[in-house]
């Protein structure tokens, strides 16, 4: 199972999760997000975990062209200084990274920021951005479109390109 | 999901779609207004203008401090420093500041229907920030904020309207929305104050006693009393006016309820208002100003992302 793996993975970059917090992106990523810190959670003990959520809509670069419901942000913690990782659900062309980014550097300074998705959508990106963990990459063309569904919001686990 | 409209005229105008998205968007933008930097970029290539015909200071410094914090780049213009004063019509001076390329105009007026006027000849979207008698609908919005804020609801809420109906048009403005929103309104006043067909035109209760008025509401909205705008005495005195419409502590003792207490400012104290409710526990008369940067964000946001149709 690609969660486990994930969850491992970030345990064995950051250990015992010290000093590292958990950002999941609005509105899709926290399906991913809240899954990784259930598992977890399994691991080590719930209160060495740090887990926010943050909301990209005010800082993407296309307000005028398409209007975007903002999301609720919860960070109850300080990032300062801290090893943030980054969770999203499809990573394709970095722009919502690269505002998530922006929107980060607002709460404080991060030591180190890592990006961490189900899917990364290879070749297809715009900006240079990376994932430091990914669930699959896939090779996609700019006309595809991939949807991760969730059992939480739409009845099924799934990804499925459309 | 974005607004029925282009401009912000007034409530009237507004679905209730429309106000629950204003709501729950500004509600965002206040936890954005908590963060460490209170800024974000939503609206960087966008230039406002602030046109203010008549004289203000919460609203207008509201109004700016909002578009600061989108990062939108800002204009600010008081007629009674300008070329207004050398007698350029209005139609002529927001032509001319429109030929810099401004997107969004935030407009004053003594006049009611100004900003309509405006909307019907330019093509920039209007944001009504109080014209003459008519709406002010951004009060109201945060108004409306404030007590979903503090009662957790605005549907079946019992709000009083309390004082100058006449000429409030933060008034006309919370009735169109609390009716919109499912509330129930009551106004209270002198019989000089109040519209005569107000029951008929819009659905509101109307009473002439505060005490019985109070004890029915959840919420006083408390109205300045405007006497700029009155050419002839409705009432004898202010001191008689507080005597029977002043908010007093000794009034709200005889309650046998708690109410929340509003007022849009600014407040003249002693008169409809006392000193030590205005500054008591259950007025929200300050987080009223805060939430308006939030609201006033929200409504900037929202309309600035339609400014590319035409």
């Amino acid at each position: 199972m690609s969660i486990q793996r994930l969850a491992h993975q970030m345990l064995e970059n950051n250990q015992d999760l010290a000093n590292t917090v958990i950002i999941g992106l609005q509105p899709r990523g926290i399906f991913l997000s809240d899954r990784i810190v259930a598992a977890l959670k399994t691991i080590v003990p719930a209160e060495k975990i740090h887990y926010g959520r943050l909301d990209i809509t005010f800082y993407r670069d296309d307000v005028r062209n398409s209007l975007h419901i903002a999301n609720t942000t919860d960070i109850p913690f300080s990032i300062e200084g801290k090893s943030v990782i980054l969770i999203d659900d499809v990573l394709y062309t970095g722009r919502t990274i690269r505002a998530a980014l922006d929107a980060l550097l607002d709460f404080g300074r991060p030591a180190k920021v890592s990006l961490c998705v189900l899917i990364d959508r290879r070749f297809s990106r715009e900006l240079p951005i990376q994932p430091d963990f990914a669930g699959k990459a896939i090779d996609t063309i700019i006309t595809d479109k991939v949807k991760v569904n969730w059992k939480e919001k739409d009845e099924k686990d799934e990804v499925v390109l459309v | 999901m974005k607004l029925s409209t282009k401009h912000l005229l007034g409530i009237k105008d507004l679905q209730k779609e429309d106000i629950q998205l204003i709501l729950s968007t500004a509600a965002q933008f206040k936890e954005v207004l908590q963060r460490p930097v209170k800024k974000v970029p939503s609206l960087r290539d966008v230039t406002i203008v602030n046109l203010f015909y008549e004289n203000s200071t919460r609203t207008r410094m509201s109004f700016e401090l909002a578009e600061r914090r989108l990062s939108a780049d800002v204009l600010n213009f008081a007629a009674s420093s300008s070329s207004a004063a050398k007698g350029e019509t209005l139609l002529d001076t927001v032509n001319n500041i429109l030929s810099m390329k401004v997107d969004l105009v935030v407009m004053r007026h003594s006049a009611s229907g100004a900003p309509h006027f405006l909307a019907k000849h330019i093509p920039a979207a209007i944001v009504n920030a109080g014209d003459g008698i008519n709406e002010h609908p951004t009060q109201a919005l945060l108004d409306a904020f404030s007590m979903q804020e503090r009662t957790g609801r605005i549907e079946g809420l019992k709000v009083a309207i309390i004082g100058d109906i006449m000429h409030s048009r933060v008034a006309l403005s919370n009735m169109y929305l609390l009716k919109k929103m499912g509330a129930e309104i009551t106004v209270v006043g002198p019989p000089t104050l109040i519209p005569k067909y107000l029951h008929e035109a819009l659905g509101v209760n109307v009473t002439y006693n505060l005490q019985e008025a109070l004890q029915w509401c959840d919420v006083a909205n408390v109205l300045r009393i405007q006497l700029e705008r009155q050419n002839q005495p409705l009432f004898s005195s202010l001191r008689e006016y507080n005597l029977a419409y002043g908010i007093k502590q000794s009034v709200l003792n005889k309650l046998d309820k708690e109410i929340v207490i509003m007022h849009p400012g600014p407040i003249n104290r002693g008169v409809e208002l006392d000193s030590d409710v205005a500054d008591g526990p259950h007025s929200i008369i300050l987080n009223q100003v805060e939430n308006g940067v939030a609201v006033r964000m929200a409504v900037l946001y929202l309309l600035a992302g339609r400014t590319n149709e035409n």
